[in-house]
């Protein structure tokens, strides 16, 4: 996959959104919308929502302590297919939380079974990339990525499904 | 069909000793904590079996999971039979993300799990 620097077109899309839980939903809808277009099936937009719900929940969670009036940056580069790859998607989520060491941030060990810890391993289980650094002000990155899957595989871009018409009805 | 204290889980008792907590929308960080409560509410003495019906919610994260987990947990402890019923595929994939789908005893229909 191509980095985000490298993209020409269509544009990213960059929000600041506040640490309030009950605006996830919103963050779902419109990556899932952007995720359809292109090329991801139903299941992995809802897959890549997920991953992204996870990613803001840590941050609320445990880089804020739930505070809810703290900025959470959300930018989202669609990858339009090309000579070398199908395309697909990139998703960076920043903050003014605690700096940590990336290498610290790691999963739980699944054959433990309790409630919690489950962010990071379901981030890496769903995404092809997942990586955590140290922004340069304050505050902690996360890039994760995924590359759309072959054309015959899913619907591309300008091929609308029904379940894409409402996604996209949701966001606007 | 029982009051519950939130609008997000409809309570219903279909036999004696039977609950079903019926959760009608998405379970995210901003729900878990209302479905936590009324499973915890529910849980009472005497009660055989509680079922969880998930068949009007098309999305779950990792507090979902997290709060059945204990719920889970607590219904051992109290010798109730918790069952999750009527899954969508969505909600089923977070399961099999987690790796959790064989913990929990998840039947296809509600009366599957009335049945069992």
């Amino acid at each position: 996959m191509k980095k985000a620097a490298q993209h020409s077109e269509p544009k990213p899309i960059k929000i600041e959104l506040v640490s309030d839980p009950m605006y996830l939903c919103g963050a779902r809808e419109l990556v899932s919308c952007i995720a359809h277009r292109v090329g991801f099936g139903d299941m992995e937009c809802s897959k890549i929502a997920l991953a992204l719900d996870e990613a803001m929940c840590n941050v609320i969670r445990h880089g804020y302590n739930k505070e809810t009036d703290r900025p959470i940056w959300l930018t989202i580069y669609p990858q339009k297919p090309d000579a070398d790859s199908f395309g697909g998607i990139e998703i960076i989520i920043e903050d003014e939380a605690k700096q940590i060491n990336p290498e610290k941030i790691v999963g739980r060990d699944l054959e433990d079974i309790k409630p919690g810890g489950l962010g990071v391993h379901i981030m890496r289980e769903v995404m092809d990339e997942v990586i955590f650094e140290k922004r340069e002000s304050k505050g902690m990155r996360l890039r994760m990525s995924k590359s759309a899957p072959r054309p015959d595989e899913a619907p591309r871009i300008g091929q609308r499904s029904s379940s894409q018409t409402q996604a996209q009805r949701q966001v606007s | 069909m029982a009051a519950s204290d939130n609008d997000f889980v409809r309570i219903e008792n279909p036999a004696a000793g039977v609950t079903v907590l019926v959760p009608t929308a998405d379970i995210d960080m901003s729900r878990s904590p209302d479905l936590r409560s009324s499973i915890k509410e529910e849980l009472k003495p005497g009660l055989d079996r509680m079922i969880i019906d998930l068949s009007e919610v098309q999305y779950m994260d990792s507090s979902g999971l997290a709060t059945l987990v204990e719920a889970m947990r607590l219904a051992k402890k109290d010798s109730v039979g918790l069952h999750l019923a009527s899954m969508t595929d969505k909600v089923r994939a977070i399961f099999e993300i987690a790796r959790l789908d064989a913990f929990f005893s998840i039947k296809d229909t509600r009366q599957d799990a009335l049945d069992a």
